[in-house]
């Protein structure tokens, strides 16, 4: 029963790092570059959302949606003054300037918010009563139900977004071979704008359920998960959908079970030991697709 | 015209000797004050600036041989920052420092301020390593060791629980240091440490430590660490239905402060500390009354050691009869000196400090009821 439970909180923990996973993956997928600042759009969804619900009074589907346009404003924002002027330069540079980014926003967040940790009212936010089974020796959180239930929910509605519409088709062109997708009349800017909306529309849902498991909100509090959830990408196969998620329940799980039953001391080392050795045997993780280099 | 001169020579005479009787009454104390003004620990550093300034209000409104001008300097909790906002401070003109106000940073600018001479009193830098080999800082609060073996004492003594949990931050010397005692003296008085489990700064979740309390049975969950990760706990054994009694050293202290924070978790939470807000004594009902009229706020036992802790410096400046405008350096081994005779009563009790630069007084407990600290020994 111990066991169960620690599963339970390990799916809980692993989904919310599969939903903050998914914006990596899908952003790495088609503009091909590791934004480095998703962590920290997670941490201002997550306030603008404490802000609605504590200052502006608004309901939970209210608040949901306004991190959500926020967030993907703030993400086209980004995109478009920091990453586009450096479509042409080294991933280096491109990789460095979203670090910076990252730093930015947590200071723009201490200026805005302070540094006063805030409590996120997970209470109101997700009014969900928890589920006792077997006499109360196992308990699920409605946000673990809820984090697990987005998850599902966001992967078909994405899967299918990529596969169906019209714009996803050009993002996946875009992620193939971006100077044919340009000859072909794809406006190659846009199609990598859209994908940063959905990546920080993404990442306000994120930043909502990670602040409503775990309440503590700091302009920090985006940063550890943020690279938690850049190794389930990695893990499970950056730029895979399905594999954004399944790295991620698995990165949650092995977190908590390693932390049970090996050593709390070692949670951390541990979840870094396993992505080393996946990686070392499955270079392009467990659902990623291995490319061959044509010479 | 004659008149008008003579009229005006007259005057500026009067003035002159006006001002030559001022002048020979007040000498200016310039304390530093430096701690985490914003950042995770943004909790304690405005409260032991705060507690400091109204010292220093007090002390300067009473008009006796010295005015007290407090620089204060923040420090964001950060080692690095510390040490440059102790440099800002003596380029600023500070005679002595009164902090910083936690553990990380006192030990950084304390290394500095040994090679420099210049006199520190923490109100709140707990940890032992703080005042290691070093003769120039001394402590108001109670060092770690004091405070792991304290809570082990009167945990015992008041039979609160004989099975215990503990919690600690495994990154942080203040958590570790107060734990390492603490385990130390529990077998001692008839504790039995059912469990221990850690976290470090970046831990979002507790689930597993809050979990191997409870199934190990634990009454009572000893968690010597800072409010913020503390309040997390606490809302992770709310979910699982876990109630056991929550033990807090002074770190616990802030966790009514955090917004959003559903307070009435923290009902039943006890803390060692040696300031209660509802104590009765003249000192601290005055003390209470000018901090709530000013921030509107009850005081914490930060804010009440870096209170005492001015009132310590002035009277150790007064012992080692500091004059008008000397140098840091050159007053640090007086005031080392006279810090070992002075005895001070504050609002944290009746201190006095050995060579090591340790603090003696008694410790009490309070439960937090109803939103608010209580004593708990009434």
């Amino acid at each position: 029963m111990i066991f169960l439970s620690n599963l339970v909180n390990g799916i809980s923990l692993g989904s919310i790092y599969a939903i903050i996973a998914l914006g990596y993956t899908m952003v790495y997928g088609i503009a091909k570059m590791l934004n480095f600042a998703h962590g920290d759009v997670i941490m201002v969804g997550a306030y603008v959302a404490f802000c609605a619900l504590q200052y502006w009074g608004l309901p939970p589907i209210a608040a949901l949606l306004v991190a959500m346009v926020l967030c993907t404003v703030l993400g086209i924002t980004i995109e478009g003054l920091a990453y586009r002027p450096l479509r042409q330069a080294t991933s280096l540079a491109v990789l460095i300037t979203a670090i910076g980014m990252s730093y930015l926003l947590q200071n723009l967040a201490l200026l805005i918010w302070g540094a006063n940790p805030k409590s996120f009212p997970a209470a109101v936010m997700i009014p969900i009563p928890m589920i006792s089974l077997f006499g109360g020796r196992l308990n699920i959180s409605g946000v673990t139900l809820i984090a697990i239930l987005a998850n599902l929910v966001i992967m078909a509605v994405l899967t299918a977004f990529i596969s169906r519409t019209k714009l996803g088709k050009a993002m996946r062109c875009v992620s193939e071979d971006r100077g044919a997708a340009e000859l072909m009349g794809i406006n190659v800017n846009r199609t990598i704008s859209a994908t940063f909306a959905i990546g920080s529309a993404l990442a306000a849902v994120a930043g909502i359920l990670l602040c409503s498991a775990y309440p503590t909100l700091m302009p920090t509090t985006g940063s550890m998960p943020g690279i938690k959830a850049f190794t389930a990408a990695v893990f499970g196969g950056i730029g895979s959908i399905p594999g954004a998620m399944i790295g991620g329940i698995l990165l949650g799980v092995i977190e908590i079970l390693g932390k049970a039953y090996i050593s709390t001391e070692l949670g951390d080392a541990i979840v870094f030991a396993v992505l080393i050795i996946v990686l070392l045997f499955r270079p392009t993780g467990l659902l990623g697709r291995p490319v061959r280099e044509k010479v | 015209m004659k008149k008008i001169i003579a009229l005006a020579l007259a005057l500026t005479l009067c003035l002159s000797v006006l001002a030559f009787a001022g002048a020979e009454e007040a000498i200016t104390l310039k304390i530093a004050h430096i701690g985490p003004l914003t950042g995770a620990a943004a909790v304690y550093g405005t409260a032991t600036s705060r507690g400091a300034r109204i010292a220093a209000d007090e002390i300067n409104a009473a008009g006796g041989k010295y005015k007290v001008e407090i620089i204060d300097e923040d420090d964001t909790h950060d080692a690095e920052t510390a040490v440059n906002a102790y440099n800002t401070a003596m380029d600023a003109g500070a005679q002595m420092i009164i902090g910083t106000t936690t553990t990380t940073p006192c030990i950084a600018v304390g290394a500095v301020a040994y090679e420099e001479r210049v006199f520190m009193l923490t109100p709140s830098a707990s940890s032992t390593a703080v005042t290691a080999d070093k003769d120039n800082v001394y402590q108001v609060c109670f060092t770690d060791p004091a405070q792991g073996a304290a809570s082990a004492e009167y945990i015992a003594e008041h039979k609160l629980a004989t099975k215990v949990a503990v919690i600690y931050n495994n990154a942080d010397a203040y958590s570790t240091g107060i734990y390492q005692t603490f385990s130390e003296k529990a077998p001692e008085v008839g504790l039995e440490i059912v469990s221990t489990t850690t976290f470090t700064d970046d831990t979002t979740d507790f689930s597993v430590q809050v979990a191997d309390a409870q199934n190990k049975g634990a009454e009572l969950v000893f968690l010597p660490i800072y409010y913020t990760p503390a309040s997390q706990i606490l809302i992770t054994a709310n979910s699982i239905g876990f109630k056991p009694v929550f033990f807090g050293v002074d770190g616990m202290d802030g966790i009514l402060s955090i917004e959003g924070f559903d307070t009435t978790l923290a009902e039943g939470v006890m803390l060692l500390t040696p300031f209660s807000a509802d104590a009765e004594d003249e000192k601290t009902q005055k003390f209470v009354a000018t901090y709530k009229e000013l921030y509107d706020e009850i005081p914490n036992q930060f804010a009440a050691d870096a209170y005492d802790g001015v009132y310590a410096l002035v009277a150790a400046a007064e012992k080692a009869d500091v004059k008008d405008g000397e140098k840091a350096e050159d007053i640090c081994d007086r005031i080392i000196a006279a810090m070992q005779e002075i005895e001070v009563t504050g609002v944290t009790g009746t201190m006095t400090w050995s060579a090591n630069g340790e603090v003696t007084k008694t410790p009490t407990a309070v439960i937090i009821e109803n939103g608010a600290y209580v004593g708990f020994n009434k």
